[in-house]
């Protein structure tokens, strides 16, 4: 084997004295077993092949993904997390590779696959950084999948094209006072002949820094409760519409989060998204899809993270053997290891229930309660497996510590997934 | 000018740790992770590129084996190739597959696909072999530039820059040519997703070594496959005097 020739190699030979990239080179290749394409299951007349099976193109999607975050996105990753910014040049080669528009047309430039390549992309952006797996995340699974569901021919003409090339965007639903109980949101919309005049403020924004279009939840009719909830097309430049400093958060820094001010902001009526106040249904639906997008996140993190640990049990030696070989280490990384199995299993499990068009809440909400559950777990002991250097920067554990943090509380904290698994289940035994 | 021939192999993935089966007979390939040559990425970048300056009109990726090298195929594809061609070569045939049988498939194939040039990797990263290149422009008796680093398109002549041994070496040859992708020729482009979705409908055509008149019997046998022997610790001196007594002592000088 010619081993110093490959590119990989001599790019991580110039920096060996770097434990970041020491680390990072292994992230490439780790599953144990080579794929099953579908297509070879079905050929070999396996009827019901297990859930890590994917369709060629699957296939082929998530490898290019694992290659390219893994060698173009992984060197700034660390730079991106201390400075608290995402690297325009980031963002640009997830347009170029095609990964913000996964289940757009072609027609609008989109890469017109499914969204189970939707996850798994998601999954392999968050192994190397879940910030810009959120990006990703949330531009596919919120924001095209509502142009894509509800836009009228002339916003999707408008948008669409313009979000799978070049456009980031938001979704804005949280406030201040209303973030679990989303419903009770304060933002109003006034009719005035054909526009409608916006007032209030949003919190907890994802993206706000580089988006372009915000989707805007405002109540039209507050007397209605929230029948009254619209959503509402709002482009980055309309007046009024302030954009507030960003948080500086513990973890997934390099995601910006910003509150928003919308003053007195105009907004003509062909920019409402489907129907005035159908928005809470609007959301739900979307956040129900949404949950398994953060699900793969998590589950790209809590495998990221572990990739990243074991490799150093295996190298660090203490009482003359590996630390791996220790009987109550191999415990708890197998423990680790049949978690994360769990948590890959339900969220694929979920995505593939969804795209099989059969009910999917109940399953999308164990996805997103478990994982995030798996990831905080994973997270906690690879620091622990890696001692004293998993504690430091150099080392990249402590950032996905950080980054997990996150997953038990936004798209729907764990205590809202668990109260509505519970209300499924109270159905469930409706005689 | 119009085609060029790619050709791509499926060999195991670079970061892949070899295993000797225990009969000695090869490495292990059952269930592990295979990709295509990094040099054959690179040669189908080249083609690519050659396509999009419009120097040439179609480029057709090859690659001989069993039904998995279709995945590789595909991804050739996903990188810009307009189609295919998968040469059938199973079971004993496929494992005693050296560079000989390849070199006679791809003259075969090049004067059947009335190509220009043939581009393939400088050598595969199982075998090392760094023949079929060599072997192809010599069964065609076309004129070849290997361990390409810079190629350039110049009428009917193609400029070579080769990396050798004492530095770069620039020759100009007449077309048709085989050329052989040296590392820093280029960087191979990601196949972008939307690319991916394209490659599932361009075609890969099927044949098979006995349609393009090949025997596929080989002339070598291998004997016996070991590892190389564990690395041990060296030893450290402290002048000079210790080292040369040392390299005596165990007979070096």
């Amino acid at each position: 084997m010619a081993s110093p020739l490959i590119r990989c190699f001599s790019k991580v030979g110039r920096q060996v004295s770097r434990p970041w990239s020491v680390c990072q080179h292994g992230l490439r290749n780790r599953s144990t077993q080579p794929d099953m394409s579908a297509e070879q299951a079905a050929a070999l007349g396996v009827t019901y092949p297990p859930l890590q099976t994917y369709s060629e193109e699957e296939g082929m999607m998530r490898d290019a993904v694992n290659k390219f975050a893994q060698e173009r996105l992984a060197p700034f990753v660390s730079k991106m997390d201390e400075n608290s910014l995402m690297d325009p040049e980031v963002i640009k080669s997830l347009f170029e590779q095609g990964l913000m528009g996964i289940e757009i047309d072609p027609e609008y430039g989109g890469t017109g696959s499914t969204f189970f390549s939707s996850i798994l992309v998601i999954e392999e952006l968050a192994k190397v950084d879940a910030s810009v797996a959120v990006l990703c995340d949330i531009q596919n699974t919120l924001i095209n999948t509502l142009f894509t569901k509800l836009g009228t021919a002339a916003q999707k003409e408008r948008y669409l094209s313009r979000l799978s090339t070049d456009m980031v965007g938001s979704f804005c639903l949280s406030e201040a006072e209303s973030g679990s109980d989303a419903f009770s949101l304060k933002t109003r919309a006034d009719k005035h002949g054909d526009y409608y005049v916006i007032n209030g403020s949003k919190m907890w924004i994802s993206n706000a820094e580089q988006a372009g279009v915000f989707l805007v939840m405002a109540n039209v009719d507050p007397s209605a409760g929230h029948r009254g909830i619209t959503c509402f097309i709002v482009d980055r430049d309309t007046e009024g519409l302030q954009i507030g400093k960003k948080e500086n958060k513990l973890g997934l820094r390099a995601s910006s989060t910003c509150p928003l001010n919308l003053d007195n902001i105009k907004v003509p009526e062909k920019n409402v998204l489907g129907q005035i106040g159908h928005g809470y249904k609007y959301a739900i639906g979307m956040l129900n899809e949404g949950r398994i997008g953060i699900a793969a996140q998590m589950l790209g993190l809590a495998q990221g993270c572990f990739d990243q640990a074991v490799p150093y049990t295996r190298q660090r030696v203490q009482f003359g053997k590996r630390i791996f070989d220790f009987q109550a280490m191999q415990h708890q990384i197998a423990h680790v290891a049949t978690q994360i199995e769990a948590a890959r299993l339900l969220t694929y499990n979920a995505a593939r229930l969804k795209e099989a068009g059969r009910p999917f809440i109940k399953e999308a909400c164990m996805a997103k309660y478990f994982t995030s559950e798996v990831a905080t777990l994973t997270t906690s002991k690879c620091i622990e497996w890696m001692g004293g250097v998993g504690f430091t920067k150099d080392y990249p554990v402590e950032k996905y510590y950080r980054d997990c943090k996150i997953g038990t509380i936004y798209e729907g904290t764990t205590n809202i997934q668990l109260s509505t698994m519970a209300k499924f289940i109270d159905k469930e035994y409706d005689h | 000018m119009s085609r060029v021939l790619v050709g791509v192999k499926r060999v195991i993935d670079y970061a892949v740790k070899i295993r000797v089966k225990p009969d000695h007979s090869g490495v292990v390939t059952d269930g592990v992770k295979h990709s295509m040559n990094p040099f054959c990425e690179i040669a189908v970048e080249e083609a690519v590129k050659l396509k999009e300056k419009k120097f040439i009109k179609e480029v057709v990726a090859v690659s001989c084996g069993p039904t998995q090298v279709t995945e590789t195929i595909r991804t050739a594809l996903a990188m810009g190739c307009d189609r295919g061609i998968h040469v059938e070569v199973s079971g004993k045939d496929y494992e005693a597959m050296g560079p000989l049988q390849i070199a006679k498939i791809f003259a075969a194939l090049a004067k059947k696909e009335e190509a220009s040039l043939v581009i393939l990797g400088k050598q595969a990263i199982d075998d090392d072999c760094n023949q079929t290149g060599q072997m192809t422009a010599a069964l065609l008796d076309w004129p070849q530039g290997t361990f390409a680093s810079e190629v350039t398109i110049d009428g009917e002549k193609v400029k070579v820059v080769r990396e050798i041994d004492g530095g770069l070496e620039t020759i100009k040859i007449s077309m048709p040519a085989v050329l052989t992708a040296d590392l820093r020729l280029n960087t191979p482009r990601y196949a972008t997703l939307p690319n991916i979705m394209k490659a599932k409908k361009k075609k890969i055509a099927n044949m098979k070594p006995a349609d393009l008149g090949v025997d596929m019997v080989s002339r070598v046998e291998v004997l016996r496959v070991d590892e190389p022997p564990t690395r041990l610790a060296g030893v450290k001196v402290e002048t000079v005097d210790d080292l040369v007594a040392k390299l005596k002592a165990n007979g070096t000088i």
